[in-house]
């Protein structure tokens, strides 16, 4: 296995963008991957795009091809897979083709990530991304997804000492850093609060708890680690690439404020790159509800189960804390398409070690993580980069 | 709206809690799994009717859902851990301010949901708090 760098990012603004169709995002994003990698589109060996629910949200499957198609690469009939994890489809993207170019497969390797969610009505979005859960179990009887996550809180909350403010910071945490980052979906910051009087979605989780339905895309361009600088002065380096399963309900889970796979996924990825938790400069978890960072953040390892909503309140998890974590604004503020997410967190990470990311700054940031997450934690992915 | 069938077939299951159990090793299965994740090929799956009384282990309250659930609201969600040991998702029928981690719960049958006015209505177990 050969070392892989990322030579390019791109992300398009995230948010309600009614003027934009699935096709202008993903071409928008991976314009601007390809052109700060300086590559030119005949270079490319193969793309991987990650894209949960294209079938619900625009009624189109075989997104794999119309990307190809539209992104002008067609005719010389590159390959292009759609990868498929739910929330976790565009870290599952990045980590395909991380294996290809690491296996010497393949040399200049496009992982992309899109989802425009608001050509449908808000009820049908929610009942898309139930899917993620297990239908025939979970959504049949009306669990929607902030319904699960209000599970794992209430199971939290009646275990371990955590508050309803301290659960409301990682929110205002998150719009904190989500107002200095140009792409974010939301740039108010809010208060404690805000999120107290905001109204109850699934209890105890309420609306400023929950990541916003977004529209948006995101690409990456990936090559071998030793033909890295042909292309830029700045490559990051993939130096861990991990994936865990568990099961695909809540209720089937050995502990449900546990997720196992992320434990799992992050244990492979700190052993893969031969680091520990207190290496890391900054991490881009999955919030996609507030209690999510709180479980992401202790199930990593950065701390014990129970520690979490205490180092949020301290600020060790803000910026100019310890550990920043959601640099970007996370989920929760710099928005949740879906199938980009996963693709956006690896162009942050790399904006930071490259010292690009202006008034979000990590001071010598030299080394970041992403951590994924499909469903309610059935799929994990977890990827460290460093420079 | 899905097809008759898919739902259908559930009807055991989703009526009288119909599941499963491993012959081998004893544990027991609902949602019925057709596959021990601890025996897998070695183990012997046997049909397992539920006494349906198991205790709720985390619960919430829904107040936004799916449009199929809409008019419902707000409804109580809990994972219902039954007393043969598997756990799974059900609506409880209680008040919300009823809901509590290890409260007692016996299965009631009840309607589920209707995919639209002229689709399939869909019936299946809810619990409600007590002992039978």
């Amino acid at each position: 296995m050969r070392d892989v760098a990322v030579i390019g990012i791109g992300c398009t603004p995230f948010g309600e963008k009614w003027g934009s169709s699935f096709r202008d995002l993903f071409v928008q994003a991976g314009t601007m991957a390809l052109e700060d990698a300086g590559v030119a589109g005949e270079e490319i060996g193969a793309m991987y795009v990650g894209n949960m629910s294209a079938g619900r949200f625009i009624e189109q499957e075989h997104v794999g091809a119309l990307i190809a198609d539209y992104a002008g690469l067609a005719t010389a009939h590159i390959p292009s897979t759609r990868v498929e994890a739910a929330c976790a489809s565009g870290g599952l993207s990045f980590r395909q083709a991380f294996i290809a170019v690491a296996s010497g497969l393949e040399e200049i390797v496009v992982a992309a990530g899109v989802e425009k969610m608001t050509d449908v009505g808000t009820g049908v979005s929610v009942d898309a991304l139930a899917g993620a859960a297990d239908r025939e179990w979970e959504g049949f009887v009306g669990a929607t997804f902030p319904g699960l996550y209000a599970m794992i809180a209430t199971d939290y909350m009646n275990r371990y000492p955590l508050t309803r403010e301290q659960l409301a910071q990682v929110a205002v945490k998150n719009h904190y850093n989500g107002a200095r980052n140009p792409i974010a979906q939301f740039s108010q910051e809010i208060t404690i609060e805000t999120v107290l009087s905001s109204s109850l979605v699934a209890d105890p989780l309420r609306l400023f708890d929950c990541s916003p339905i977004t529209d948006g895309a995101a690409a990456v361009v990936l090559a071998p680690l030793e033909r890295a600088r042909e292309y830029t002065d700045t490559p990051v380096r993939v130096l861990a690439s991990a994936q865990a399963s568990d099961t695909i309900a809540l209720h089937d889970r050995r502990d449900i404020s546990t997720l196992d796979a992320t434990v799992a996924a992050g244990k492979r990825a700190f052993e893969m790159a031969q680091l520990s938790p207190r290496d890391i400069d900054l991490v881009e978890v999955h919030d996609c509800f507030t209690i999510a960072e709180i479980c992401a953040i202790e199930d990593l390892g950065f701390c014990r189960k129970g520690e979490a909503g205490r180092l949020t309140e301290e600020g060790v998890t803000a910026l100019g804390g310890d550990l920043p974590v959601n640099t970007s604004g996370g989920l929760k503020a710099c928005g949740h398409p879906v199938g980009a997410t996963g693709i956006k967190q690896v162009c942050e990470v790399v904006q930071q070690l490259r010292g690009e990311a202006g008034r979000r700054q990590v001071d010598g940031a030299r080394i970041g993580m992403t951590h994924n997450v499909g469903g309610t934690g059935a799929t994990v992915a977890v990827h460290i980069l460093g420079v | 709206m899905s097809s008759v069938a898919r739902f259908w077939r559930k009807i055991p299951q989703r009526y009288n809690l119909v599941g499963t159990r491993c012959a081998t090793c004893g544990r027991y299965f609902f949602p019925p799994r057709n596959l021990c994740p601890d025996c897998r090929r070695a183990g012997k799956i046997v049909e397992h009717r539920f006494a349906g009384t198991g205790t709720v282990v985390t619960y919430t309250v829904i107040r936004t859902a799916s449009e199929q659930f809409e008019q419902m609201t707000p409804y109580v969600l809990a994972v219902v851990q039954l007393d043969e040991g598997p756990r799974f998702t059900a609506q409880l029928v209680c008040r919300p301010e009823e809901a509590r981690i290890g409260l007692r719960v016996r299965p009631v049958f009840r309607r589920i949901s209707a995919d639209g006015e002229s689709g399939v209505i869909h019936y299946g177990t809810k619990f409600a708090p007590g002992t039978p």
